[in-house]
């Protein structure tokens, strides 16, 4: 599967939810896809796609789509467990796995020997799989999180334009919108 | 110095409502109650917990990040490129180990260097021990859209 067959996959999904994307080329696919007011696009902050998530979760009673990415995941795993620790019901956890840091030049991570979606399993999710396409994506959207689901995609593809909206306006189109 | 009661009252008259962090000893007596009240959530590293405090800061909650000041060293990035970046207000409570440089040896070179660190960020930083600091963290917080670090030494909090 290809990134942006994921992303429009989701993007067609969404109504309320409050989207966090993960910084490089997930960000940005989802911005050239379907920009909205409540996706949060991560710019920097490796790693903390999910515990960004997380904290709305918490405190909101939207649903949470945590677009993340393997080597955003392996960065901050812990994060999992916190998430495990907490259970909120509104989130979803998208792990898009290509198997490498493929905005700094396709430089391998590791995750081709874990299997993440058994990690989220241990470390607490109350849903947790992994999906060879998007037909997959329903059984996964509307279950009680947290929920945690592993796609595999093709490394490159069209990326896009970057993400024109500053960090100041991002943040406020998703405080407004809330 | 203030019991563990008595600082959380004064953080909630503040207005601050969501608590997040990694512990330390010097706040043992406030997460203990954080705690039991059920108001705190336990991160895996600071740099996750800014994370978190952000995520609050979208959807409405005024967030407070509670660490022990070797838990900066993990927060740099998350501080330069997150919170700094989008200009998300946490109150940063950072213990200071290594004060004096009379502490075990781990807590020696940050203790030594945390203030050099805050100030290079251009992060606000106010020593609670000193009158006011919380009303300035606070006057400074909804004036700079930043966080801003309010630093407990050992004994601050009983």
């Amino acid at each position: 599967m290809k990134c942006t067959e994921v992303i429009e996959a989701v993007a067609e999904r969404l109504q309320q939810e409050i989207v966090i994307s993960a910084n490089g080329y997930i960000s940005r696919v989802l911005y050239n896809i379907r920009d909205r007011k409540r996706n949060f696009y991560m710019l920097g902050s490796m790693g903390l796609a999910s515990s960004i998530g997380l904290g709305v979760a918490l405190n909101s009673d939207k649903k949470v789509v945590v677009i993340d990415g393997d080597g955003n995941l392996l960065m901050n795993m812990g994060t999992l467990s916190t998430v495990g620790g907490m259970k909120p019901k509104n989130f979803l956890h998208i792990c898009l796995d290509n198997e490498q840091y493929e905005s700094t030049g396709g430089q391998k991570t590791n995750s081709w020997s874990i299997k993440l979606e058994k990690v989220a399993e241990a470390a607490g999710y109350l849903k947790f799989g992994k999906i060879a396409s998007v037909d997959g994506l329903d059984e996964y959207w509307d279950a009680i999180g947290p929920v945690f689901l592993l796609i595999k995609i093709e490394p490159g593809g069209e990326k896009g334009d970057r993400v024109v909206h500053t960090p100041i306006e991002i943040r406020n189109r998703v405080i407004d919108s809330v | 110095m203030p019991t563990a009661v008595q600082f959380y009252n004064e953080l909630e008259e503040h207005g601050f409502n969501f608590f997040t962090g990694v512990p330390c000893t010097i706040f043992k007596s406030l997460i203990g109650h954080l705690e039991v009240t059920g108001k705190y959530v336990a991160a895996s590293r600071e740099d996750e917990a800014l994370g978190i405090c952000t995520g609050a800061f979208l959807v409405g909650k005024k967030p407070v990040l509670i660490m022990q000041n070797s838990g900066l060293g993990n927060s740099i990035n998350a501080l330069c490129s997150l919170a700094l970046l989008y200009e998300i207000p946490i109150l940063l409570l950072i213990s200071w180990r290594g004060f004096l440089g009379k502490d075990a040896p781990e807590h020696l070179y940050m203790g030594k260097s945390m203030l050099s660190f805050l100030k290079e960020m251009e992060i606000p930083t106010y020593l609670y021990e000193e009158d006011g600091a919380l009303e300035k963290a606070v006057l400074d917080l909804n004036r700079m859209k930043k966080p801003v670090a309010v630093i407990v030494k050992n004994e601050g909090i009983k």
